[in-house]
């Protein structure tokens, strides 16, 4: 089945009812998506599907016939979200982080702390408290953390 | 264990005619899988044939034709949130769909797939309880209506019969007031402890999940808030629901929780 993956038509043989994740992982070989619970409660899996973030651990590769799906690997290794999730320490053990990043791409213009948090509402962190987080995307975003509005 | 997949098997519908017969054939229907794959992922997952609607965009609308809100099958959380349709008639039902998981389950879980999975949590379901919501299912030989307050027969039991697909829920135009609550361990990618949503019109009405084997509307606690006796409401809706204790609450809890968000709702849209 065909479909665009960072920007690249690719064709992959799997059982359509094999997950996402695990063709990106498996077949494809591209490890940066992460495996949390399988449940869909943590995001470590999230993908972007046409733009829009996914669980790629509960999306049958059948559904991604025809799509374009953004893994962290489209980002290169020098994104300015990525760089700022360094810079702001937003990354501890990293097991989240991949999906975090996609995850805030979704984040719009000019948002407040309360955007921030609702974009990645979907996204579990054990490490860093989540306030390194929303520093790194709110930055990201041009907004100065400290006068963020809460609302 | 995680299900292996070389059990399964999976066609995509590329009509709904086409996905009916699949249905008929004894098909399990897989929308945005936020139910199906979580049981693939645990292992439970007992069906082995399925056919795959998701793409099927004629069930995905969300539109309003004369008295009737008509969700297709197939629109998301997410389609909801976005719709102006469903701002104007049903803002309740954006309110329960910005409390489903997060974004990414927002994205493909459907309502089709939450009144089909028929969890007695299901959050999107005491909107559809309380404004007295039709489901309407097709199968290839006709299409029936079932009122979604007569829709579970039982624990994660439908009135659905083999080879019907629910293609859409009508919602009659709501006069009164709505509110919706939902209460869980924290604002998102929580399973509900008590959920509740209300309309307050002439008929009063208000209806809970996670209280009972199924969503459940007490109706004498309705008829006593029709005469403004939130006491005796309150007595009523206590008496007429059955929570029982696991994982995430204790029946006790729950049932003083469930008479709480009764007296919430009733001070809420007070005038």
């Amino acid at each position: 089945m065909r479909f665009t993956l960072n920007g690249s038509e690719v064709d992959v043989d799997a059982h359509p009812m094999s997950r996402l994740l695990d063709v990106l992982r498996v077949d494809l070989g591209l490890t940066g998506t992460k495996e949390g619970c399988g449940e869909g409660e943590c995001g470590a899996c999230t993908v972007l599907i046409d733009g829009e973030p996914v669980c790629s651990c509960l999306v049958p590769f059948s559904q991604a016939e025809g799509t374009n799906v953004r893994s962290i690997e489209g980002l290169g290794d020098d994104h300015p979200l990525q760089r700022l999730f360094m810079d702001e320490v937003g990354a501890q053990c990293g097991i989240c982080t991949p999906g975090m990043v996609l995850a805030a791409l979704s984040v719009g213009e000019s948002p407040s702390l309360s955007d921030v948090q609702t974009a990645l509402a979907g996204n579990l962190c054990r490490c860093t408290g989540y306030s390194a987080i929303y520093r790194a995307v709110l930055k990201w975003r041009g907004v100065s953390p400290d006068g963020a509005s809460s609302i | 264990m995680r299900t292996a997949i070389s059990e399964l098997d999976l066609r995509r519908a590329r009509t709904v005619d086409d996905a009916l017969a699949m249905v008929a054939d004894g098909r399990t229907p897989v929308a945005g899988a936020t139910d199906v794959f979580v049981a693939l992922n645990f292992g439970t997952l007992r069906e082995r044939a399925f056919v795959d609607i998701w793409a099927l965009r004629e069930l995905r609308d969300i539109t309003a034709t004369g008295d009737t809100l008509v969700i297709g099958a197939l629109a998301t959380y997410t389609d909801a949130i976005r719709s102006p349709v469903v701002a104007g008639w049903l803002p309740m039902l954006i309110e329960a769909s910005r409390q489903v998981g997060g974004p990414q389950i927002q994205n493909r879980g459907t309502f089709g797939g939450n009144v089909a999975n028929a969890s007695p949590a299901g959050d999107s379901l005491p909107v559809f309880a309380a404004v007295g919501a039709t489901i309407v299912l097709r199968s290839s030989n006709e299409e029936r209506r079932v009122a979604f307050n007569e829709f579970y027969t039982g624990y994660r039991a439908t009135a659905m019969r083999p080879g019907e697909l629910i293609v859409a829920i009508e919602v009659p135009r709501v006069d009164g007031r709505q509110w919706f609550r939902k209460v869980g361990t924290r604002a998102a990618q929580a399973i509900s402890k008590v959920v509740a949503a209300g309309v307050r019109g002439d008929e009063p009405r208000f209806a809970l999940g996670s209280v009972g084997a199924t969503t459940v509307r007490v109706p004498s606690a309705e008829k006593a808030l029709r005469s403004d006796d939130i006491a005796g409401a309150a007595a009523a809706l206590s008496a007429g629901i059955t929570p029982i204790d696991d994982v995430r609450s204790t029946a006790d809890y729950r049932r003083r929780v469930a008479v709480n968000l009764l007296r919430r709702f009733w001070s809420d849209t007070a005038d």
